[in-house]
C-alpha cells in the first residue's frame, strides 16, 4: 500500500512534469517567426547536400556557393527592417540518403532557419520538401532537376535549375539537329537523376523518329562499363547519351574509346564538368553535354573569381545555382523588409533577379521561368559553350549576350 | 562472334582483378577462418598511394618511361598497404582471436569505416583521375580489341597466383602457414610462431591488395575513397564462389565472376526481349511496334545475375567450387 | 507493489514523457528517436536469426524493404490504392515472412560465411529489383521511389499533423513515437516469450550444435525456416512503419550498409540477449546523431576553428568506437548470460 501511494504520487508528479513541458512548448512558438530586433540580428539560412559519400565533392561545392553568397551579403551590410543583419549558413550533411535528409531537414526547422538552400539529390529533396512545407519554410534547390519536386503543390518549394523535362529535350534536339543520328544508345546510372534525364532524352529522340536501343544501366558506382559498351558497339549506334555523374561518365567515355566505339557521346549536367577531361583524358575531347542555365562564362565572372579567391578551387558544377539560391532568399527578404518566411515568400515568388546563372523568375509551380539550357562541348580539356537554348531557340554565346545586354546594363 | 570474344576479354580482365583481391580474402580466411572485411579498403588505399606517387613523379617531369613510373607507384603502395595489413591484424583481429566469431567482423567493419574516412581526409572527396601516361595501344585479335593494360593485368595476375602458390607450397614459411591453417595449436607445438604466421599472412594479403589497387586505378583511370567497398564485395563473392580458403579457388572464382558479369550484361537483355517471344509479342504488339523491343531484364540486372550464379553454385556445392567439404560443425 | 513494479512504472512514464521532453530540444530528436525504435525493431528481428538461431544473415534489410514497399504500393497514389493500416501491416509482415522462407529454403545446407554471402546477395537482389522494376512495366517506380505515401491513421486521427490534447501539442513525430512504442512493446514481449519457449530452445540448440540438435529430435529444417520467417516478419512490420513515417520510400534506403548496421547493433549489444540488442540498437542509432550535434562546437571550442570536418570526424569516431567496444567487450555490451559464446563453434586456438 505504502509503495503504491509512492508510485501514484510519482506518476502524478511525472504527469505534471509532462503538462509543464507542454505549456513551455507554447512559449517558443512565436519565436519561430524570426523577430526583427533593432540590434544586429542573425538570420539563419540552411544549406543541405551530401558531404559524405560518392558525390560529396558536389555537395561541398554547393555548400561553398551558399557560403560565398552569405558572406558577400554580410560584407554589403544589408539592413532588414531598419536593423543590420548577419546571415549565417548552417551546413548540414544529408549523405544523399532520403532518411538522413528528413532528419537534417527537421534539424534545420528546429534551428529556426528562415530558408533552405538544397538539397542536392532530387531523391532527397522531394521527401524533405514536405517537412519544410509543413514548417512554412521556403526551400530553393540549386540542383534537383526531377520534375516531381515542384509538382507536389507546395507553395514554398522552388528550384533555380532547369527540370529534366526541359534539359532532356534540349540536349536531344541539339543532337538530332547537329548529327542527324539514326540509332542512339541511351545509358543511365539507375539513380533518380540519371534515369529521369535519360527517360526525357529517349522520349524526345523517339518523337524525332530516331531508333533508340534498349536502355542499358550501370550504377552510380560503376567503374567497369566495358561489357555494356561492347554490347552497344555491336549495334553500331551513331550517338550515345549517358544520364549520370562525371565520376562514372568519365570512365564510360574512356572505355568507349578504348573499344573503338566511334559514336558521338552526349551527357547531362551531372557529367558536364571539366573533370570529364581529367577522367577520360583525350577521349573526352568533342563530347557534347548540357547544363541547365546559362554558362558561368556568360554571367558569372565575378562569381567564379570570388569563389576561387575564397576556396582556392574552381566551382565544380552547381555552386552558381546554390549561390544564386542564397542570394534570392536574401533579396526577397530585403524586398519584403522582413526575414519572416510568411512575409517574404510572396516577394520570393515574384522576384526578378539576375545572378551568376542568369535571370531568375519563378513560374506558379516554383520552377525557373524560361530556363535557359546551354549545350557545351569539351575543347582543350575545358567545357566550352556551343549554344544557349532559350525559348526553343538555339543561340550562340554572342547572340545571347546581345539579347540580354539591355537589362544587364540597367 | 567478335562481340562474344570482346566480352570474354572484358570478363577475363575484370575477373583477374577480382581474383587478386579474392586471393587476399582467401589467404586470411585460410589461416584464421575469418573474413577480413577491411580488405577492400586496403585495395583502395593502394590505388590512392600509387595515384599520389605517380602524380608527383609526373609533376617532376623526369624523363622516365611510363612503365617505370607506374612500377614506382606500385612499389610505394605495397609497403603502405603492408603496414595497414599489419595494423589491421594487430588492432582488429589479434586481440579478438578468442572472442566470439562475429566480434572481429564488427571490429573489421569499424576499421573499414576509419580507413575510408582517413582516405577522405587525405585524398579528398573528388574522384581522382589517374594520369593517362601509359600508351594504351590496342591489339586486334579475331575482330576484338585487347589493350596493353588488359594484357598486363591478365599476365600479372597469373604471375602473382603462380608466385603465391610457390610460396605457400614450396617455401618453409609457406609450410608454416599451411600448418597454422590446419590447426593453430598443433602448429604451435611444432615450433611455428602462430602470431607471426598470421601477421605475415595479413601483410601478404595486403601487398596483393596494393597491386590490385594499382591495377584497378590504371585500368579504369579512376580512384575514389569509396571504391574499396564494391570491389571488396565482388572479390569476397569470388573467393566464396571458388571455395574460400583455397588459392586456386580464388583465382577460378574471380575469373568466373568476371565472365558471368560481362556475359550477363552483354546477353541477358537479348534473351529477355519480350518482342521475340510469340505470345508476349502479341500481347505487347503496340509497344513492340513502337520501340522494337521490350526488354524484361537488361544490363541493370548484371549483379543479380552474378549473385544468382553464386547462390546456385553454393546450393549444389555448399563449400564453393574447389572448397573442401567442411565438416558438419564448421 | 514491489520495487520492480515501481521501476517498470517509472520507466514507462519516462518513455511516455520522452517525446515531449525531446520536442523541447528539437523535433529532430523525436524523429531520431523514432528511427532508433525502428532499428530496435529490426535488431530484435535479426536477433532471432543471428542471435538465437546462429544463422549469419547479411541481407536482413531486404525484409525491411519488402515491408516498406508493401505499404508504399498499397497506400499511395502510385497505384491509387489507399488501404487502412490494419490491412497493410499484416500483408507486409506476411510478404516479408514469405520472402524469409524463400531465402531460407535454398540456404539450409549452408554454414557460416557461405550463408553470409548468400544472404548478402539476396539482400542486393531485392534492392536491385526494386530499383529497376520501373521498366518495361512500372511496378516500384524505380530509383525515383514512391512519394506521397499515406501516413498512419486511425479513425480520422492523422499522425502527420500536430494535435493539441490536454493543452499539450503533439507533433506528428511525437504521435508516431507512441504508435512505435506500442508496437515495440509487443515485439519485446514476443521476443522474451520466444527466448523461453520450445522453439527458442530449439534455435539455441541449433546454434550451439546442429548435429546434436538433429540427433535430439529437433526438425532442424523447419526450425531454421521458422527463424528466417519470423525474423523477416518483424522486419516487414518495421518497414511498413518506416514508409508511413517518411511518406517516401526509395531503394537507396535499403542498401547493404543498412544490413551491416543492424548486424553491428545486434553484435555490439550482445547477441541473443533481448535487452542487450535493444541497448546496442539505441546506442548505434543515437551516437552518430549525437556526434552530429557535438563535433562542430567542441572543435571550435578547443581549437578555435574547424580542424576536421564534422561529418568526417563523426564517422571516424563511430568506426573507432566499434573497434574499441568489441576489443574490450567481445561478447557485446550486455551478453546473454547463459551462453557467452555464440554461433558456430569457437575456434579454440592455442591453449
Amino acid at each position: 500500500m505504502n509503495f503504491s501511494v509512492k508510485a501514484l504520487s510519482l506518476s502524478v508528479a511525472a504527469a505534471l512534469l509532462m503538462m509543464g513541458c507542454g505549456k513551455n512548448e507554447e512559449a517558443p512558438k512565436p519565436a519561430a517567426t524570426a523577430p526583427v530586433a533593432p540590434a544586429a540580428t542573425v538570420v539563419k539560412i540552411g544549406h543541405v547536400g551530401p558531404l559524405t559519400g560518392g558525390i560529396a565533392h558536389l555537395g561541398k561545392d554547393n555548400e561553398n556557393g551558399a557560403r560565398l553568397a552569405a558572406e558577400e551579403a554580410n560584407a554589403a551590410g544589408i539592413r532588414i527592417g531598419g536593423a543590420p543583419v548577419t546571415f549565417e549558413v548552417i551546413g548540414e550533411d544529408d549523405q544523399g540518403d532520403p532518411k538522413v535528409g528528413n532528419t537534417v531537414a527537421q534539424k534545420l526547422v528546429d534551428a529556426k532557419v528562415v530558408g533552405v538552400v538544397g538539397h542536392l539529390n532530387s531523391g532527397v529533396s522531394i521527401p524533405a520538401s514536405a517537412i519544410y512545407n509543413q514548417a512554412g519554410i521556403p526551400m530553393i534547390s540549386g540542383s534537383s532537376t526531377n520534375p516531381a519536386l515542384t509538382e507536389q503543390g507546395f507553395a514554398g518549394v522552388f528550384r533555380v535549375v532547369g527540370r529534366d523535362d526541359q534539359q532532356g529535350p534540349a540536349v536531344a534536339n541539339y543532337l538530332v539537329a547537329t548529327y542527324q543520328p539514326k540509332t542512339v544508345a541511351v545509358i543511365d546510372d539507375a539513380t533518380a537523376y540519371g534515369e529521369g534525364l535519360a527517360n526525357e532524352v529517349e522520349k524526345t529522340l523517339k518523337a524525332a523518329g530516331v531508333t533508340v536501343l534498349p536502355r542499358e544501366k550501370g550504377t552510380d558506382k560503376t567503374a567497369d562499363w566495358k561489357a555494356i559498351l561492347t554490347k552497344i558497339k555491336g549495334k553500331q549506334p551513331d550517338a550515345v547519351f549517358y544520364g549520370g555523374m562525371d565520376a562514372t561518365g568519365g570512365p564510360l567515355l574512356k572505355q568507349a574509346r578504348e573499344l573503338k566505339l566511334a559514336a558521338v557521346f552526349s551527357f547531362g549536367d551531372g557529367a558536364c564538368t571539366d573533370k570529364m577531361a581529367e577522367l577520360a583524358g583525350a577521349a573526352a575531347e568533342g563530347l557534347i553535354c548540357s547544363q541547365a542555365g546559362i554558362p558561368v562564362q556568360a554571367a558569372g565572372k565575378s562569381f567564379t573569381d570570388a569563389y576561387k579567391a575564397k576556396f582556392g578551387i574552381d566551382p565544380i558544377l552547381y555552386a552558381p545555382f546554390t549561390y544564386d539560391s542564397t542570394k534570392l532568399l536574401i533579396a526577397a527578404m530585403q524586398k519584403a523588409d522582413s526575414a519572416d518566411p510568411a512575409k517574404y515568400l510572396p516577394a520570393l515568388k515574384a522576384i526578378d533577379f539576375t545572378g551568376a546563372s542568369g535571370t531568375i523568375r519563378f513560374d506558379e509551380k516554383g520552377d525557373r521561368k524560361d530556363a535557359e539550357m546551354t549545350i557545351f562541348t569539351l575543347k582543350d580539356a575545358k567545357i566550352t559553350p556551343l549554344a544557349i537554348i532559350k525559348g526553343g531557340k538555339s543561340l550562340t554565346l554572342d547572340e545571347y549576350a546581345a539579347l540580354v545586354a539591355p537589362p544587364a546594363a540597367k | 562472334m567478335d562481340i562474344l570474344l570482346q566480352q570474354i576479354i572484358n570478363g577475363l580482365t575484370t575477373g583477374s582483378v577480382y581474383a587478386i583481391v579474392a586471393l587476399g580474402y582467401t589467404m586470411v580466411y585460410g589461416v584464421i577462418q575469418l573474413i577480413n572485411f577491411a580488405h577492400g579498403e586496403v585495395v583502395m588505399i593502394g590505388a590512392m598511394v600509387a595515384f599520389s606517387v605517380i602524380m608527383a613523379v609526373v609533376g617532376m617531369g623526369l624523363p622516365l618511361p611510363p612503365v617505370v613510373i607506374v612500377l614506382g607507384g606500385v612499389l610505394a603502395a605495397i609497403p603502405v598497404c603492408m603496414a595497414i595489413g599489419y595494423l589491421l591484424e594487430r588492432v582488429a583481429y589479434r586481440p579478438l582471436r578468442h572472442a566470439p566469431r562475429l566480434a572481429p567482423l564488427i571490429t573489421a567493419i569499424g576499421m573499414s569505416i576509419v580507413l575510408q574516412h582517413l582516405a577522405l581526409l587525405i585524398w579528398g572527396r573528388d574522384p581522382r583521375a589517374f594520369p593517362q601516361i601509359m600508351e594504351n595501344t590496342s591489339h586486334a585479335i579475331g575482330g576484338a580489341a585487347i589493350s596493353s593494360v588488359q594484357i598486363a593485368i591478365i599476365l600479372l595476375s597469373v604471375a602473382m597466383m603462380a608466385g603465391l602458390t610457390w610460396f605457400v607450397y614450396r617455401t618453409k614459411f609457406g609450410i608454416a602457414i599451411r600448418a597454422t591453417a590446419e590447426d593453430v595449436r598443433v602448429a604451435a607445438l611444432m615450433g611455428v610462431d602462430a602470431n607471426r604466421v598470421i601477421a605475415v599472412t595479413f601483410v601478404i594479403a595486403a601487398a596483393l591488395g596494393a597491386v590490385a589497387g594499382v591495377m584497378v586505378g590504371t585500368y579504369y583511370g579512376i580512384a575514389h575513397y569509396t571504391m574499396g567497398f564494391i570491389l571488396g564485395l565482388k572479390a569476397f563473392s569470388a573467393a566464396v564462389l571458388g571455395g574460400i580458403g583455397n588459392l586456386a579457388g580464388a583465382m577460378l572464382g574471380g575469373i568466373l565472376l568476371g565472365l558471368v558479369e560481362a556475359l550477363g550484361a552483354g546477353y541477358i537483355g537479348e534473351f529477355t526481349d519480350l518482342c521475340q517471344w510469340p505470345v508476349a509479342r502479341d500481347l505487347l504488339a503496340e509497344r513492340c511496334m513502337a520501340d522494337g523491343h521490350v526488354v524484361l531484364f537488361g544490363s541493370n540486372y548484371q549483379d543479380v545475375f552474378a549473385f544468382l550464379v553464386l547462390i546456385l553454385v553454393l546450393v549444389f556445392r555448399p563449400s564453393g567450387l574447389l572448397g573442401e567439404r567442411v565438416s558438419e560443425r564448421a | 507493489m514491489n520495487r520492480k513494479t515501481i521501476g517498470f512504472i517509472l520507466v514507462a512514464l519516462a518513455l511516455l514523457a520522452l517525446p515531449l521532453v525531446l520536442t523541447q530540444v528539437g523535433t529532430a530528436w523525436v524523429r531520431i528517436a523514432n528511427l532508433a525504435i525502428l532499428f530496435v525493431f529490426l535488431s530484435l528481428g535479426l536477433n532471432i536469426v543471428v542471435g538465437m538461431a546462429g544463422l549469419l544473415d547479411l541481407g536482413y534489410i531486404a525484409f525491411y524493404a519488402v515491408g516498406a514497399y508493401v505499404w508504399a504500393l498499397l497506400a499511395s497514389p502510385h497505384f491509387g490504392l489507399h488501404l487502412p493500416f490494419w490491412v497493410i501491416l499484416p500483408v507486409g509482415a506476411l510478404c516479408a515472412c514469405v520472402a524469409g522462407a524463400v531465402l531460407g529454403a535454398p540456404t539450409l545446407r549452408l554454414r557460416g560465411d557461405y550463408l553470409a554471402i548468400v544472404t548478402l546477395g539476396f539482400g542486393e537482389i531485392v534492392r536491385i529489383f526494386m530499383n529497376n522494376l520501373s521498366a518495361p512495366f512500372n511496378i516500384t517506380n524505380g530509383p525515383k521511389g514512391i512519394t506521397r505515401i499515406d501516413g498512419f491513421s486511425v479513425g480520422g486521427l492523422d499522425f502527420r499533423a500536430t494535435d493539441t490534447f490536454l493543452g499539450i501539442d503533439f507533433t506528428g513525430p511525437a504521435k508516431y513515437y507512441y504508435v512505435l512504442l506500442l508496437l515495440l512493446l509487443g515485439v519485446i514481449i514476443v521476443n522474451l516469450r520466444l527466448q523461453k519457449s520450445r522453439i527458442g530452445r530449439a534455435w539455441v540448440a541449433i546454434r550451439e550444435d546442429e548435429v546434436a540438435a538433429k540427433a535430439a529430435g529437433i526438425n532442424t529444417r523447419n526450425v531454421k525456416l521458422l527463424a528466417f520467417a519470423m525474423g523477416a516478419s518483424f522486419g516487414g512490420i518495421a518497414g511498413g512503419m518506416f514508409a508511413a513515417m517518411q511518406g517516401f520510400v526509395s531503394p537507396e534506403s535499403f542498401i547493404l550498409h543498412e544490413s551491416i548496421m543492424v548486424l553491428a547493433m545486434v553484435v555490439l549489444g550482445g547477441m541473443g540477449n533481448v535487452w542487450g540488442v535493444i541497448a546496442g540498437a539505441l546506442l548505434l542509432s543515437f551516437v552518430p546523431e549525437f556526434l552530429r550535434y557535438t563535433v562542430e562546437p567542441v572543435q571550435k571550442a578547443l581549437f578555435g576553428h574547424l580542424l576536421v570536418e564534422p561529418e568526417v570526424l563523426r564517422m571516424l569516431i563511430f568506426g573507432a568506437a566499434l573497434v574499441l567496444t568489441m576489443r574490450f567487450r567481445p561478447a557485446g555490451l550486455w551478453p546473454e548470460a547463459r551462453h557467452q559464446k555464440e554461433m558456430g563453434e569457437m575456434k579454440e586456438a592455442d591453449a
